[in-house]
């Protein structure tokens, strides 16, 4: 008895290892291993509604597409050279300090990382992803900072900065303003709201000199109750009114100021407004000035990837359009495919190669061109494009649509955006 | 001087809107003790309910000028269903607590109900913005504001008056008066303390859904509102005197005035001016402007 239990036990055992070793041994045309690509968005908080969800939805579209391979007009080769994209998507709520260490955890699980919407992240990351050595593309923080105030290796931005929104804001208004006399401002009080307010500003100082701020509001983030500052803007008596607010707080601000006659009194600037457009396109009157962060959505040139992109988001999120944190995910994704077909690397061991081809890159996205051209080949640059809303019985368009070149709203290799601003756009 | 009166009104309306949200967490300190760091969470869950509900309304083509009420009828709803279910689902069991360990468990449930709402409503704003415009506008001081600005003052107004004349003049009111004054002895007087708990926690809930949804017509509802207005409330509340219903009310008219001032002559210190004016009360009377005289326990 005893010896026969042995033997099946044995047999058993053989049975196990040779089923065991059989997985192991690579089959011939099996499968690549996917690349793990981490996606970090605030996918709750204020910034998820706006931004964090529309660009987590993006790159779902995007990995689809692109891992079934030929649907992505000018990209149809199959994933990453074939290997397929797996995505594994956190949230960037939670503060810096958290996200940090969000990105250590990460960093472990992954083969690169594209993310992170705040300008606070973008900054804490840099560092670390060269301390790790791990690739990681910003998507859209807008801060000129990550670039100016230093150089990487791991880490590149395919997004363009937010200094190009408000100068060419500044420009757009006085080409159409020309007789404007007085501006004032409604900003949330940090570092974006700071910063857009700055560069708005001195981009007026230099093309209007005598230009007079009637007023500058700084309500706190996330305040949502504007009733004192819309009557301090009404008050002024401003030409034009320049807000970077984004979010809930623009809405209630659009809300809240429209009724009261203040976007009839003066001419009212959002240079995040893209994105309340889709929801409160009715609500934001004629004449009021919308930009988008670069020439996405409604100002994306027209191609075969943009009316793909478009048509693809559209289906699979309920006739909701892509708005411009989508449009920039899918960028970072395209960058990446691009990188990584270029410089032929079969996986993702080899990803120096994939940095050198990054570097200096020129690649299209559903926005149109886009070129690897400032922080050592590191950091994105595009064009800026402003319209300004009239409505067309219950449709909304934009007329007066100008685009701005990139070299004429972005500071050169090497100069800081105020020191360039300053310097009246020396080239 | 227009501009003064602008400064005027302004700090009127934004008064109104901090003495609604206050109201309520003053209550429901000075009866039970408790200071309810959920508080924020009912103001968004009574907006999040109104813009359902009106949006609901709205969208099937009914009189919109039935949607003020609506407003009112959402809160209400809220208070009744969600301040019962908290109060005798959770806090009952932690009466006689140290209060820290209340304020623990108040700010614990606030962090669930912020997911909650999003599990139930999600990530994306809702508006509800046609009753903001409907009542037309008035030319004040040059300036021009909706009439509904003038129905929160009136509201808040109501509710003040209301909750004072209840205190003062009804019986159940002086039973009440009898709880805040000492829980004990109104116990063993025969009174009813669990049930004046109860009706305390549910009316101080809708108060909070309430100013939620009279506030959601003139914003977008998103998540993460309850955040700030929480802030907001337990300064106002500090300044006038945790439990005191004058005190919430002088507080909310300081806090008011020194904003809409600060916004219209210096808007740099708009950021912290609420908390400047917390801290100089704080230095000459530290438990605020209306503190009851406390009798020293030796």
């Amino acid at each position: 008895m005893q010896r026969n239990a042995s033997h099946v036990l044995r047999a058993v055992l053989f049975a196990f290892c040779l089923v065991l070793v059989s997985t192991m041994v690579a089959t011939p045309g099996a499968a690549q291993q996917p690349v793990k690509v981490g996606v970090v968005t605030f996918l709750s908080g204020a910034a998820a509604g706006p931004f964090g969800v529309p660009a987590k939805q993006a790159a779902e579209v995007m990995v689809e597409a692109l891992n079934a391979g030929g649907k992505v007009p000018g990209y149809h080769a199959k994933g990453l050279n074939g290997a397929p994209i797996e995505l594994v998507i956190i949230d960037e709520a939670g503060g810096t300090t958290k996200q940090v260490t969000e990105y250590r955890n990460l960093a472990q699980r992954v083969d690169l990382v594209i993310g992170y919407i705040s300008s606070g992240d973008c900054l804490a990351i840099a560092p670390v992803a060269d301390e790790l050595k791990k690739l990681t593309i910003l998507f859209d923080c807008g801060t000129p900072r990550v670039f100016e105030d230093a150089s990487y290796k791991y880490l590149f931005r395919t997004g363009a900065t937010s200094t190009m929104d408000n100068v060419a804001s500044a420009m757009y208004v006085v080409e159409n303003k020309p007789g404007l006399k007085k501006i004032a401002g409604i900003n949330q009080n940090y570092a974006w709201g700071q910063d857009s307010w700055n560069d708005f500003v001195a981009t007026m100082k230099v093309l209007k000199p005598n230009v007079e701020i009637a007023t500058a509001q700084w309500p706190q983030l996330l305040s949502g109750q504007y009733g004192a500052e819309i009557s301090s803007l009404l008050s002024s008596g401003a030409d034009v009114v320049h807000s970077s607010f984004w979010g809930g707080d623009m809405e209630a601000f659009v809300l809240q100021a429209s009724p009261r006659g203040l976007f009839k009194k003066s001419t009212v600037v959002l240079t995040c407004g893209e994105t309340g457009m889709y929801k409160l396109g009715n609500q934001i009157p004629d004449g009021t000035i919308i930009a988008a962060r670069g020439p996405f959505d409604m100002y994306a040139p027209d191609s075969e990837l943009n009316r793909w992109f478009r048509k693809a988001y559209m289906d699979k999120f309920g006739g909701v359009p892509p708005s411009y944190p989508s449009y920039k995910m899918a960028q970072a994704l395209l960058g990446l495919k691009s990188a990584w077909e270029k410089s032929k690397v079969q996986s993702p061991a080899d990803m120096d190669k994939v940095i050198a081809s990054f570097e200096h890159l020129t690649f299209e996205g559903p926005g149109g061109k886009v070129t690897m051209g400032l922080g050592k080949g590191h950091q994105a640059v595009q064009g800026m494009v402003i319209g300004t809303v009239k409505h067309e019985g219950s449709k909304v368009t934009y007329v007066n649509v100008k685009h701005y070149p990139a070299d004429k709203v972005t500071p050169p290799e090497g100069v800081k955006a105020e020191d360039w601003i300053k310097s009246g756009f020396k080239k | 001087m227009t501009e003064f009166l602008a400064v005027l009104v302004d700090g009127l309306i934004y008064s109104s809107w901090l003495f609604l949200i206050a109201l309520g967490l003053t209550l429901i300190y000075g009866v039970m003790k408790i200071l309810n760091m959920a508080h924020g969470s009912f103001y968004a869950l009574g907006a999040y309910a109104a813009a359902s509900m009106v949006g609901y309304w709205l969208n099937h083509g009914h009189a919109p000028m039935a949607s003020y009420g609506i407003l009112i009828i959402a809160a209400v709803l809220v208070g009744v269903i969600a301040g019962p279910l908290v109060e005798r689902g959770l806090l009952r069991f932690m009466y006689g607590r140290d209060e820290m360990v209340l304020l623990l468990v108040t700010y614990a449930l606030f962090l669930i109900l912020e997911d909650v709402i999003k599990l139930i409503w999600g990530v994306d704003p809702y508006f509800v913005s046609e009753p903001y415009s409907l009542l037309g506008t008035i030319d004040i001081a040059n300036l021009t504001y909706p009439y509904y600005n003038f129905i929160l003052v009136g509201v808040a107004v109501l509710a003040g008056g209301a909750v004072a004349l209840v205190l003062q003049y009804t019986r159940q009111g002086k039973l009440l008066l009898a709880v805040i004054h000492d829980r004990e002895v109104s116990l063993a007087m025969g009174i009813n303390v669990s049930r004046f708990y109860l009706v305390t926690f549910t009316v101080g809930t809708a108060l909070a859904a309430i100013g939620g949804a009279l506030t959601a017509p003139t914003v977008s509802v998103v998540p993460g509102m309850g955040v700030e207005v929480i802030v907001l409330a337990f300064a106002v509340v500090v300044i006038g005197g945790l439990g005191s219903l004058q005190g919430a009310a002088l507080g909310a008219l300081i806090v008011g005035l020194v904003r809409s001032a600060a916004v219209h002559y210096l808007p740099q210190v708009e950021l912290f001016c609420i908390y400047t004016v917390m801290a100089l009360v704080l230095i000459f009377r530290p438990k605020g402007l209306f503190a009851a005289a406390e009798v020293r326990k030796i």
